[in-house]
């Protein structure tokens, strides 16, 4: 289970997250939703370790991990895989080499071991016979699912998504999601994504948590966001502007 | 509680004390950049196939540059000593004069020029490039140090490639200068190299030497450390690939100086 409690973030004078709280059940898809700017990547960060706060805790699996450094908080990411909006793959190196890395570099898995994972985790996401390319050679939607791959090579007990459909067409956008719920049931790891693809992600969540500067303001499954009363939940679900933002 | 606002004749001063505070900041980053990579560097694993791959990009790669400028450095050289040595009746000195120059001084800075404005720009923007694809992220929530894969071995190639760099740009300039003082304008070869085996000596060398390995540490710890803070987008790349050089080109003739008032 990841806890958050009272998670605030400044940078400069800006107030980016205030006292946020949240709650991810084991095994389940929690989606954050929430407006572009609205934090939501700089929470995702603190979550990987990237980003220190200010204030207020981030537990782990029962550790707390936002006063860890080095080592201790190395042993903690061990546990994770992470998908980047950018996808993050190693231009230097061909698909199969990106997946292959963090078997070869943290798990030091052996050469037969290595190629079979490989192999397994390429056509889990659909891309077999794609290893021999390098990331410039291959299309946003094959660099998404090869950072899946990657990912997932490792088993990890949790996977944060960045916004993981992000420059990505509809057909695409559909594609990823189902392929994070398809993985989802076959490894049951416990996902955390960061998105603002509406309607399509009350297709896959679990859980849905609503960020609206710098708190949530709203979490349940996705039949009650959908059914929310919160005017700010509303707006975004139904794609209004906000007050004032109209002229934008 | 809000701040109360400065009193006008206040205003400078504090200006002045926030750039104060922000550059020594800066100094204390970049200190503290460079005992992490020295912490990568001594304790293991030791990344091997980084390393070789980064004596490819600074070394190898920048052969040709080394060769074509020490060449005509070498040849202006001799052209230039020459000229001047035989109004005195002195052009027997030649060889050495050639030789101390490009030993002492000129191929340690010369090469480390050439090599900074070839690698040391490349590898910024290189780093530059993958921190702002989050690829420098991706390594590190990985749990695996972008301090051992990317930065310490760039460290050590520019120590160890450098001093060769220079050696390749001293061998050649002094042909160079061979080529003008003896095939231009009839020296003897005897009197060219002879001469320079009586003048130079392991001391000169040496200086080069500790020159060379020095730079080579500069301008690989400046370029890393640049690609590694660098702004963002394209336009953040770009201005920390000029600062890269700009800064490294500028340490590397302060500390030539420095370096050769202690070690004459």
């Amino acid at each position: 289970m990841i806890k958050v409690e009272g998670l605030t973030k400044s940078f400069g004078r800006q107030a980016v997250l205030r006292e946020l709280n949240l709650e991810v059940a084991s095994g389940t898809i929690t989606i954050v939703i929430g407006r572009s700017g609205g934090g939501k990547s700089v929470f995702l960060k603190h979550l990987i370790g990237l980003l220190q706060p200010d204030a207020g805790r981030i537990m782990v699996g029962g550790v707390e991990i936002s006063r860890l450094s080095g080592r201790a908080l190395d042993e903690v990411r061990r546990t994770y895989g992470v998908v980047f909006q950018s996808g993050a793959l190693f231009d230097s190196m061909s698909c199969w080499d990106n997946v292959a890395f963090p078997l070869r570099e943290k798990v030091r898995t052996p050469p037969d071991e290595l190629a079979k994972r490989v192999e397994a985790a390429l056509a889990q996401v659909g891309l077999e016979g794609v290893g021999g390319k390098y990331p410039a050679e291959i299309s946003g939607g094959m660099r998404k699912r090869v950072a899946i791959a990657r990912a997932l090579v490792t088993e990890p007990g949790i996977i944060f998504f960045d916004e993981p459909t992000t420059g990505l067409d509809p057909v695409l956008v559909n594609t990823i999601h189902h392929l994070i719920l398809d993985l989802h049931r076959r490894f049951r790891f416990t996902a955390v994504v960061v998105s603002h693809e509406i309607p399509e992600i009350f297709e896959i969540a679990d859980t849905v948590a609503m960020l609206h500067e710098g708190r949530i303001v709203e979490v349940g499954p996705p039949a009650v966001i959908q059914a929310s009363t919160n005017p700010v939940v509303r707006r975004f679900i139904r794609g209004e502007p906000e007050n004032g933002r109209a002229a934008e | 509680m809000p701040e109360r606002p400065l009193a006008p004749a206040l205003r400078p001063f504090d200006a002045v004390g926030g750039w104060t505070i922000g550059v020594v900041e800066s100094l204390g980053r970049f200190g503290v950049f460079f005992v992490e990579a020295l912490a990568a560097l001594a304790t293991p694993p030791f990344k091997w196939r980084a390393f070789l791959d980064r004596i490819n990009f600074i070394g190898y790669r920048s052969l040709l540059i080394i060769f074509l400028t020490g060449a005509f450095t070498g040849m202006v050289l001799g052209l230039q000593i020459y000229l001047t040595l035989v109004r005195f009746g002195s052009e027997a000195f030649l060889g050495p004069a050639v030789a101390l120059s490009l030993i002492r001084e000129l191929g340690p800075v010369l090469a480390a020029l050439m090599v900074t404005g070839r690698a040391g720009s490349a590898l910024t923007a290189e780093l530059g490039i993958m921190r702002i694809t989050e690829q420098i992220d991706a390594l590190t929530v990985m749990a695996l140090s972008p301090m051992r894969y990317l930065v310490a071995p760039s460290i050590l190639a520019g120590l160890i490639t450098f001093p060769l760099m220079t050696a390749i740009f001293d061998i050649v300039g002094i042909f160079g200068g061979y080529l003008v003082g003896v095939k231009l304008f009839g020296l003897s070869t005897g009197t060219y190299f002879g001469e320079m085996q009586t003048f130079v000596d392991m001391g000169d060398i040496m200086v080069g030497f500790w020159k060379s390995v020095s730079f080579g540490v500069i301008v690989t710890w400046v370029c890393t450390y640049k690609g590694f803070n660098v702004g963002h987008g394209a336009e953040g790349v770009a201005r920390a690939t000029t600062q890269a050089v700009v800064v490294s080109s500028v340490l590397i003739l302060v500390w030539d100086y420095f370096l050769g008032s202690v070690l004459q």
